[in-house]
């Protein structure tokens, strides 16, 4: 077909970027707000801020019709297999952001009940940082992920298949450390 | 409503076989955070209900033994999250007590008017997520353009708009200024209206009544008997305000009522927050034309206060104490005691426990939580409900996760 | 007559310990007695509000010789007066009797002292851990527990992107 016979109304794209623009511009938000973060996220959504303005208003407390999940507040690890059967049971194209300090790091609470950071369980796509990030700062988030959806992706979504390395830090091994000052002490002793 | 008790008494018997088990939470928009119950239903009508808890609990305790008395405040306004300053001037009102430190006038009317503003925005996020689990989003965002407005009060205050931590032992972090005190004027002027139309959409609101009216019955001698505090308790008739019994910060010279209900029900601890509001706004009228003059800390001579910038600056003494103050191997000396105080939080009593061993941190540092205590009577008020009272009864009391579980 | 006179009056042999601390009156009792008193506490003196339960691990403190002490708060809803009574138990075996028969706020309370200091106490009707996963052992809020866990908290399966 000649590029004549094309009539001014009609764009040409290829399947793949129709269907990312079509993914970045109706996001379904899961809101996993456990904690402080989940009240900003609150106002987020209500009046003032209002995240309706760039069409990610839709919060779906049901896993199975959202497609990005927003971890807010802090995860214990008695919550922890929880998040991640819901995360398990978000259909695919699905993204996720770890909105606050601790959902990124484990933030002030670095004790023994707190998950230090939900990357190093589940994938994450955009840490938005602040303890609680202010609401702009979680719009600034989600505009930022909705350029990231627009550039790169396929319509069958194939690229996520081939990601089987986990992509947070490295889980961090208890044991092994020890073993590890252990093994410096004998040789301290050695020499 | 709820039906008699008599009528399903034999229905107790956990292994019915038509009855149902249900899972509720702990991802549940209606529990807004991370609650769940296991339900155990005959149809529509809830026979039994367990709560588990401890789904955000994140060392809150532990954490207090390990960070002195100026830095736990951070973590203690992450516990109550939507008053989170009262959290602050409950702690540092037991740590003060501990220490045997007196605060300022002006620092007295200051957190007063914090607390107050704080109780106001507890309630108004209460009644509104009330409000919107039974169907009415309006109420829901009329009160959060209010709670917007005490963030902008309170972040010119402290510079942080949500996790202040803005008080400290002896004092605040920094004194007020004239901006500050015109916009609590503004707030207080614009509240009134916003509150009666709020008044106007629920109050004899046809369907919200229907969905609180006569559910989640408390009696006040359960409420004793369970250690219920707070507006759940005065909703069923308990007169007990710490404002009042046990007067703390400037509460003993300003006038105000204790409002207290009789009803018991879920439409009684509405109305009573409802009116507990204006009442505080009454209380910040009272506080912010009268605010004394003079120095917000109290005098750097006390061992434990973070002295003044400009000392710190021009003066061996200052700066001698700011090193003491500040370094974590330094530290002043403090009673060897234990004590318990408490303050009226929004939700009701909240106390702690602290042990000091003579060091600048808590050798333990208990919180008593209401939301916790509050959490224990579910079981029993749910009882013989349908299955949408839960929304309604899980709301009006208000169960904040992070205070629940610490 | 005070309380303080009733209950010396009541236990004349118990050895209670009266002090006080700002406006903390305090009473230590021994957990031998402590239901007695309570008991009296409650029913002649009308503390009808058990306003805090909580428990303290002594393991490090200077110049104690208990390990756990056990703390309650009592109020007297009409007159506003409030008591802070003290008791002490100690390993291996820590046990105090419930008090949830007096007042049901104890159910929750107990079951957090429990869970988080490994106290039992006899006669609670559902002593279960509460705030910690059923799963846990350890005792969280004792001295000799570690702030950061002993690696609990890194111990779950990783997800990736091809998963699920
Ligand atoms: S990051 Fe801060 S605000 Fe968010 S959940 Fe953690 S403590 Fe709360």
């Amino acid at each position: 077909m000649a590029m004549k016979d094309v009539p001014d109304n009609v764009f040409m794209t290829s399947l793949d970027a129709a269907a990312s623009w079509a993914r970045a511009n109706s996001l379904w938000p899961m809101p996993f707000a456990t904690a402080c973060c989940g009240i900003e996220l609150m106002a987020t959504a209500s009046s003032r801020f209002d995240l309706a303005r760039f069409g990610a208003e839709v919060m779906r407390f049901s896993p199975r019709q959202c497609d990005l999940m927003i971890v807010a507040g802090r995860v214990a690890m008695k919550m922890l297999p929880v998040l991640q059967r819901i995360w398990l049971q978000m259909p695919e194209p699905k993204w996720c952001i770890s909105m606050g300090a601790c959902a990124c790091t484990g933030g002030v609470f670095d004790t023994y009940a707190v998950v230090q950071g939900v990357d190093r369980f589940i994938p994450v796509d955009l840490y938005v940082p602040g303890c609680p990030p202010r609401p702009e700062q979680l719009m600034a988030g989600i505009i930022a992920l909705q350029d990231k959806i627009k550039h790169g992706g396929t319509l069958n979504g194939t690229e996520f298949g081939k990601r089987t390395q986990p992509t947070g830090p490295a889980p961090y091994d208890l044991d092994e450390l020890i073993r590890i000052r252990e093994a410096n002490e004998k040789l301290v002793a050695l020499n | 409503m709820p039906f008699e008790v008599s009528e399903l008494a034999e229905m107790d018997a956990p292994d019915k076989e038509y009855l149902w088990t249900l899972n509720f939470g702990p991802q549940h928009p209606a529990t807004h955070t991370t609650l769940r119950l296991i339900l155990t239903l005959d149809g529509e009508t809830v026979v039994n209900a367990v709560p588990h808890i401890g789904y955000l609990h994140s060392g809150f305790e532990k954490l207090g033994e390990h960070l002195d008395f100026n830095q736990y405040v951070t973590i203690v306004d992450r516990m109550n999250y939507i008053s989170p300053l009262h959290n602050e001037i409950s702690w540092h009102h037991a740590v003060e007590k501990l220490l045997g430190i007196e605060l300022t006038p002006r620092c007295k009317y200051l957190r007063t008017i914090l607390a107050e503003l704080m109780r106001i925005q507890d309630h108004l996020l209460n009644t509104g997520t009330c409000a919107l689990d039974l169907g009415g989003f309006t109420a829901f965002l009329y009160f959060f353009q209010q709670r917007e407005l005490i963030y902008d009060i309170v972040e010119t205050a402290s510079g942080q708009r949500f996790h202040t931590s803005y008080t400290r032992v002896g004092g605040v972090a920094f004194d007020v200024n004239n901006a500050w005190v015109d916009k609590v004027r503004s707030f207080v002027k614009g509240f009134g209206p916003v509150h009666a139309e709020v008044h106007r959409l629920l109050t004899r609101n046809r369907i919200f009544i229907e969905r609180v009216k006569g559910i989640g019955y408390l009696s006040a001698e359960d409420c004793i008997n369970m250690g219920v505090t707070g507006p759940l308790a005065r909703a069923s008739g308990v007169l007990r305000d710490l404002r009042k019994d046990e007067p703390y910060l400037a509460y003993a010279d300003l006038d105000f009522k204790v409002i207290a209900a009789k009803d018991g029900d879920c439409y009684a601890r509405y109305l009573v927050r409802m009116q507990e509001m204006l009442e505080s706004i009454k209380i910040i009228e009272q506080c912010i034309e009268n605010i004394p003059a003079g120095p917000v800390n109290v005098d750097a001579g006390t061992k434990a206060v973070i002295p003044a910038k400009p000392s710190v600056y021009r003066s061996i003494e200052g700066l001698i104490q700011h090193f003491e103050v500040m370094m974590p191997n330094r530290g002043f000396p403090t009673p060897k005691e234990e004590i318990y105080a408490a303050t009226e939080s929004p939700n009701g009593e909240l106390g702690y426990y602290i042990v000091g061993d003579g060091s600048p941190r808590a050798y333990r540092a208990r919180t008593r939580p209401p939301s916790y205590i509050h959490f224990a009577v579910f079981p029993q008020i749910i009882k013989n409900h349908q299955l949408s009272d839960v929304v309604a009864v899980l709301g009006s009391l208000n169960i904040i996760a992070a205070e629940l579980d610490r | 007559m005070s309380t303080e006179e009733a209950l010396k009056s009541q236990f004349p042999q118990a050895g209670l310990v009266f002090s006080q601390f700002r406006d903390n009156h305090r009473i230590g009792v021994p957990a031998a007695q402590l239901m007695d008193i309570l008991t009296f506490l409650k029913n002649v003196h009308h503390f009808d509000m058990l306003a805090e339960l909580t428990a303290v691990d002594y393991l490090e403190y200077e110049g104690s010789k208990d390990r756990f002490g056990v703390v309650y708060v009592l109020v007297n809803t009409q007159s506003g007066e409030r008591l802070v009574l003290k008791t002490h138990v100690n390993d291996p075996d820590p046990v105090l009797p419930s008090v949830y028969p007096l007042w049901k706020a104890a159910d929750w309370l107990e079951r957090e002292v429990f869970d988080m200091f490994g106290i039992s106490f006899s006669g609670h009707p559902d002593l279960r851990r509460i705030l910690s996963p059923d799963e846990f052992t350890a005792f969280p809020l004792r001295k000799d527990y570690p702030l950061k866990g002993r690696g609990e908290r890194h111990n779950f399966p990783v997800l990736t992107r091809s998963d699920g």
